[in-house]
C-alpha cells in the first residue's frame, strides 16, 4: 500500500512539474506582455490607458472592421466553392478524391511571397490601358477600403485547412445514405443541401470558419506586399511609434479569438447539452 | 392509403462488364409484400434502387398502377423506402424524422406532430419522439425509419434488408412488427434481403434471383417445396446432396431406392447428385457390428452411415449422418424417436418415396 502510495505521489509530482513547465512556457509571454502594457516602470504604478487608447488609435477600427469583411468574405467564397465541390466527389467522383486533396495541399507547399509576386504580376496587366474593363476589374479588386483581391488569395490559402475540416466532417456522416433517404421523401437538391447536409456539416464548417478567421486576422506578408492595411498590418505600422498599444492590441486580438473559439465550443456543445435535457 | 401494383419490365443495368440486371421481370399485386432473396452480387439492390429512382436502368420500364416512373426522379415517386444502414438525420428527433416528408409537402405543423405520433406509435416507440438518433438503439432506429417512410403515405414500400445490422432477437420482433404494420396499412412493398428464413417468414412471395435474373417467384410454401430449378432448390432451406445414377429418363437411384426424378432429366447411365430435403429422409437403425439386415433393404455405402450429432429443435430433432461413401447428410426425425440414435450409432437411409431435383456434378 505505501509503495503505491508513493507511486502515486510520483505521479502527481511529475504531473504538477510538467503543467507548470507548460504553463510558464504558454503563459509566461503572455503575462509579460500583459504586464508591460499596464505598469509604468517610470512612475510605478498601474494603468489601463494603453486598452483605452486602442479605441481611438488612428486606423485602428477601421483595419479590425476591414479585416472582419475580410474574414466573413473569404468564408463565404471558401464554402460557396468547396462545399458543392466536396459533397459531388462524395456522392459521384469518389475517384477524384486523391487530385482534389492534392490540389488543396498545394498552399501549404508555395510561399505567401512567391503567390503574392504573382498576383501582383497579374494585377499588373490592366494597368497600361486604362478605361479598359481589365483596368477597372484591377482597381476594384485593389480599392484600397475592401481589398477584394485578399480574399481571393485568402481563400487559396486556407484550402488546406478548409479542405481538411469538411472532409472530416463529411466522412463522419453516411452522407450518400441521408442525401437518398431525403430524395425518396421527396426533398428537391436544393433542401437536401440546406436541411440535411449543412446541418450535419455543422461541425465541419464552425472549424473551418474559425481557421479562416484566425488566418484572415493574423495574416500580414500579402496584405503588407500589396500594401493594404488589415489588422495584422497596421499593428505592426503602428507599432513603430507606440511601444504598448500594438502589444495591447496584440492581446486583445488574442482575447477576441479566444471569445471565437469559445463560442464556436459553447454553439457545438449547446445541442448536446440540449439533447441530455431532453432524454433525462 | 390506397394499394398500388408495381411492374418491373425486362430490366437491364450494367456496370462496365458486369450485367447486374439481366431483363429482370417482376410484378406485385396491390398490397402484396414480395421478397426479393439472392446472394450477395445476384443484382436484388440494384432492381431496388432502380425501382427507388436512385439508378437508372439501361432499358426496361418501371410501372407503378401502370403509370411509367422509369425517368422520374426519386424526390417524384411517392416512394417509401428503408434503408439496410442507419438513415436517421442525425440532427432530427425521432419525431422530426418522421414528420420530414410531411413538412416538405408543407403540411401544417399541428397536423405534422399528430401524425408523427401516430406513426410512432404505430411502430411501437410511441414516447420516443424526443430522442436523437443517437439515443436510439438499432432496433428503435429501424422503426423510426419505417415511420418515416409510411408517414408520406407512399404507393409502394421499399425495404433494402432493414433488418441485416440488427442483432437476432431485435430482426425477430422487428421482422413481425414490418409484416403486421404492412398488412394493416396493406401497402405493396418489395423486400430485399439475403436471409432465407427473413423472406420465407415474411413474404407473400419470395422471387430467388441469380446473376441479374429471376430464377423462380412463388409463394414460400411452393419455393421450399417444389422448387423450379437446382440453385432455388440449393438455396432455399438445406439440401442434403446424395450420389444417385440415373436409371432411365423417369428415375434416379440414389441410397438404394428409385426415386421419379423432376425437372432437369440427364441421360440414362449418368452420375448425379440428387438433392433431398432434411424433412425427405428418414433414418432405420442398424446392429452396430453389421450393416446387414434380414429384409432386402440396400446395404450400399451410399445408403448406411454413422450418426455423428444430433441436434434437438423442438418438435424435430437432426441428426447428422456421416455415411460410409463420405458424404454428409442430415435429416429430421420426430424427437421422440431421436433417442433410438445415440451418437456414432448406425443408421440406413431412407428417401422418401416423392419426386427429387437431380443435378450433374
Amino acid at each position: 500500500m505505501a509503495g503505491l502510495l508513493g507511486r502515486l505521489g510520483r505521479v502527481r509530482w511529475w504531473r504538477v512539474a510538467i503543467l507548470t513547465l507548460v504553463a510558464v512556457y504558454l503563459l509566461g509571454p503572455l503575462f509579460s506582455a500583459l504586464w508591460f502594457t499596464v505598469y509604468n516602470s517610470r512612475l510605478h504604478q498601474f494603468s489601463l490607458a494603453p486598452y483605452g487608447q486602442l479605441f481611438s488609435a488612428p486606423g485602428f477600427l477601421a483595419s479590425v472592421r476591414m479585416t472582419f469583411f475580410l474574414a466573413l468574405t473569404t468564408i463565404a467564397l471558401e464554402f460557396v466553392l468547396l462545399v458543392p465541390a466536396m459533397i459531388a466527389i462524395q456522392l459521384r467522383l469518389p475517384r477524384l478524391r486523391p487530385i482534389v486533396e492534392s490540389i488543396a495541399m498545394v498552399p501549404l507547399v508555395v510561399s505567401p511571397v512567391a503567390l503574392t509576386a504573382g498576383v501582383s504580376t497579374v494585377l499588373g496587366w490592366g494597368l497600361n490601358d486604362q478605361g479598359s474593363w481589365l483596368f477597372r476589374l484591377d482597381a476594384d479588386l485593389q480599392n484600397q477600403s475592401f481589398p477584394l483581391i485578399l480574399p481571393l488569395i485568402y481563400a487559396i490559402l486556407v484550402l488546406p485547412f478548409a479542405f481538411r475540416s469538411l472532409d472530416a466532417g463529411l466522412r463522419a456522416v453516411d452522407l450518400k445514405t441521408l442525401v437518398e433517404a431525403s430524395r425518396g421523401l421527396g426533398a428537391p437538391w436544393p433542401l437536401v443541401l440546406w436541411r440535411v447536409i449543412l446541418p450535419n456539416l455543422r461541425t465541419g464548417l464552425l472549424s473551418g470558419a474559425v481557421l479562416t478567421l484566425a488566418l484572415v486576422f493574423g495574416e500580414y506578408t500579402i496584405a503588407s506586399i500589396l500594401t493594404f492595411v488589415p489588422f495584422a498590418v497596421w499593428i505592426v505600422q503602428d507599432g513603430q511609434g507606440s511601444g504598448q498599444l500594438p502589444i495591447a492590441t496584440s492581446l486583445l486580438s488574442l482575447l477576441l479569438s479566444w471569445a471565437v473559439l469559445f463560442l464556436v465550443s459553447f454553439l457545438g456543445g449547446r445541442r448536446a447539452a440540449a439533447v441530455t435535457d431532453r432524454s433525462a | 392509403m390506397s394499394a398500388a401494383g408495381l411492374e418491373l419490365k425486362d430490366l437491364n443495368r450494367s456496370y462496365g462488364p458486369v450485367q447486374a440486371l439481366d431483363g429482370l421481370d417482376l410484378t406485385l399485386a396491390p398490397g402484396e409484400l414480395v421478397a426479393l432473396l439472392g446472394p450477395s452480387g445476384c443484382g436484388k439492390t440494384t432492381a431496388l434502387r432502380i425501382v427507388a429512382g436512385f439508378e437508372r436502368p439501361d432499358s426496361g420500364k418501371v410501372r407503378v398502377d401502370g403509370a411509367d416512373l422509369t425517368q422520374v426522379s426519386a424526390a417524384k415517386r411517392d416512394m417509401g423506402m428503408v434503408f439496410q444502414s442507419y438513415s436517421l438525420f442525425p440532427h432530427l428527433t425521432a419525431a422530426e424524422n418522421v414528420a420530414f416528408g410531411l413538412r416538405l409537402r408543407k403540411v401544417a405543423a399541428a397536423e405534422r406532430k399528430t401524425r408523427a405520433a401516430e406513426l410512432l406509435d404505430l411502430v411501437g416507440i410511441s414516447g420516443l419522439d424526443a430522442r436523437y438518433p443517437h439515443q436510439l438503439s438499432g432496433g428503435q432506429q429501424q422503426r423510426v425509419a419505417l415511420a418515416r417512410a409510411l408517414a408520406v403515405r407512399p404507393k409502394v414500400l421499399l425495404l433494402d434488408e432493414p433488418l441485416s445490422a440488427l442483432d437476432a432477437k431485435v430482426r425477430l420482433q422487428l421482422r413481425d412488427e414490418i409484416r403486421r404494420v404492412q398488412l394493416d396499412l396493406g401497402i405493396t412493398t418489395l423486400f430485399v434481403t439475403h436471409d432465407q428464413e427473413e423472406a420465407l417468414s415474411m413474404a407473400d412471395r419470395v422471387a430467388v434471383m441469380r446473376d441479374g435474373r429471376l430464377e423462380q417467384c412463388a409463394a414460400p410454401a411452393v419455393l421450399y417445396e417444389r422448387p423450379a430449378t437446382a440453385f432455388v432448390a440449393e438455396f432455399v432451406g438445406t439440401m442434403n446432396h446424395l450420389q444417385g445414377t440415373m436409371i432411365d429418363s423417369e428415375l434416379v437411384e440414389v441410397a438404394g431406392r428409385r426415386l421419379p426424378v423432376d425437372g432437369e432429366r440427364p441421360t440414362p447411365g449418368t452420375k448425379v447428385k440428387v438433392l433431398l430435403r432434411p424433412e425427405a429422409i428418414d433414418l432405420e437403425p442398424l446392429a452396430q457390428t453389421s450393416a446387414s439386415t434380414t429384409d432386402s433393404a440396400p446395404t450400399s455405402p451410399s445408403a448406411i452411415g454413422t450418426v455423428r450429432i444430433a441436434t434437438f429443435l423442438g418438435s424435430i430433432t437432426r441428426m447428422t449422418v456421416m455415411l460410409d461413401d463420405g458424404t454428409e447428410v442430415k435429416a429430421d426425425l420426430p424427437s421422440h424417436r431421436a433417442s433410438e440414435f445415440p451418437a456414432a450409432a448406425r443408421a440406413r437411409l431412407i428417401p422418401a418415396p416423392r419426386p427429387v431435383l437431380v443435378v450433374e456434378p
